[in-house]
């Protein structure tokens, strides 16, 4: 943590969000993006809860990485510790919203476990581990991915609606062929934000 | 056809993690367009997946329901931590190029998938099988798309030029969109020649269920 990327917060924020979208560009959290993304409502739920699990995590694990993880030396332990931690906030999360918002918990309640083994969470902490953030730079990082990940499933079941009773699709690319060509589109729309801001 | 060798088909073919279960694209798309580093995470993903089916499937009968996931998870990140440290010994350079992706090997969903929808209820010698078995179905598949994607990117398979001068790089095969495009051609082609083989057998033998069977597909992540 002695040398953290000189990168300005706002445009960290962005470039999580658009340039280097965590699902568009590194791939993260394919799996659960094209399952949920049939339906509108599950996509917006979802969404929420991942952004909301991206931040807290790596806020905590950055917590858990410069206290316990480096003075200890333990580096090789890191990903069991990490996987530990976010199941564990994952759980809280769950038991602090539905003591607070029954209602939000009904809407989140299935979504939340699934997260535990979202790539997409591991991922950024990795990437903040690797790219040696401090702990404002790691925080809008992790909440500009989620917050990334949540657009592009917003625009994915946005088109989604419209794509699945259409019957000019080829039976062999129906569901989820016809999803990959669309995500891949979508991708190619996104590189396009690249000459904006460069972090890597 | 016998219990092994229907587990080896199912897993290279009929329930192909890919093309049948579509789990685990999520990590590994993103290092196909270099052949060396697929096949470097392909071995890493298929050992985690046999070795990891073979001691969950040991262990089954010891682990409480409740507990079940997280037991699974940390003994799928134990291995992956192996193959992270031997990479970082022996190939120091591939193991920065792939960066967070092998330690992103734990979430790939083939292993909890596997995990849970056999190993959970078989043997470990067939376990282990599966595991094996859908660790190459998945390989072969991204290895087809990363040798695709290097030669029309860069010109070249596993870093040796093999085209000429005279020849202009898909510079969209290098980047991720084509990874999502070469995966749905892939799709494509292997639902037609499913589609195909049923229609086929339908024909031959009206009445015969249509399809082989596998373990039931788990949608999760």
């Amino acid at each position: 943590m002695i040398d953290a990327p000189n990168v300005g917060l706002l445009s960290l924020f962005l470039a999580s969000i658009l340039t280097s979208n965590i699902l568009l560009a590194n791939f993260l959290g394919t799996c659960s993006f094209i399952s949920i993304s049939k339906d509108f409502k599950s996509s917006m739920g979802l969404g929420i809860a991942v952004t909301l699990v991206i931040g807290i995590t790596s806020a905590v694990c950055w917590v858990v990485l410069r206290y316990i993880i480096e003075p200890l030396g333990i580096e090789y332990l890191s990903f069991i510790i990490f996987i530990i931690v976010i199941a564990g906030v994952v759980q809280m999360l769950e038991m602090i919203i539905e003591r607070f918002s029954p209602a939000l918990y009904m809407a989140l309640g299935i979504f939340l476990p699934l997260i535990t083994v979202n790539c997409a969470v591991l991922g950024v902490i990795l990437f903040m581990q690797i790219r040696k953030y401090n702990f404002p730079q790691a925080v809008i990082f992790g909440f500009g991915s989620g917050a990334g990940w949540w657009l592009a499933i917003m625009l994915l079941a946005s088109i989604r609606r419209k794509l699945d009773s259409n019957n000019a699709i080829p039976a062999g690319l129906k569901g989820t062929g016809i999803t990959l060509i669309t995500i891949g589109f979508m991708a190619m729309a996104f590189v396009g934000f690249s000459g904006m801001i460069a972090v890597q | 056809m016998s219990a092994p060798s229907k587990v080896f088909k199912d897993g290279l073919w009929y329930n192909n993690p890919i093309f049948v279960q579509v789990l685990g694209i999520c990590s590994t798309l993103a290092v196909t367009n270099n052949l060396r580093n697929t096949l470097i995470m392909v071995l890493g993903v298929t050992f985690a997946t046999s070795m990891g089916s073979l001691t969950l499937s040991a262990l089954r009968e010891l682990i409480p329901r409740k507990v079940r996931m997280i037991v699974q998870v940390l003994v799928l990140s134990f291995y992956v931590i192996i193959i992270d440290i031997v990479l970082r010994a022996y190939q120091p350079a591939i193991s920065k190029q792939l960066g967070p992706y092998v330690g992103l090997i734990i979430t790939n969903c083939i292993l909890m998938g596997r995990a849970e929808a056999f190993a959970a209820s078989n043997p470990p010698g067939l376990a282990f099988l599966d595991g094996l078995a859908n660790g190459l179905g998945y390989g072969w598949v991204l290895l087809v798309i990363a040798a695709i994607r290097e030669f029309l990117g860069f010109g070249s398979l596993l870093g040796f030029k093999i085209v000429g001068d005279g020849f202009t790089p898909w510079t969209i095969m290098v980047m991720a969109p084509s990874a999502f495009f070469l995966l749905a051609i892939a799709l494509w082609i292997a639902n037609n020649h499913k589609a195909k083989a049923e229609a086929a057998k339908k024909t031959a033998a009206p009445g015969a269920p249509a399809g082989a069977s596998g373990a039931p597909a788990p949608q999760k992540s």
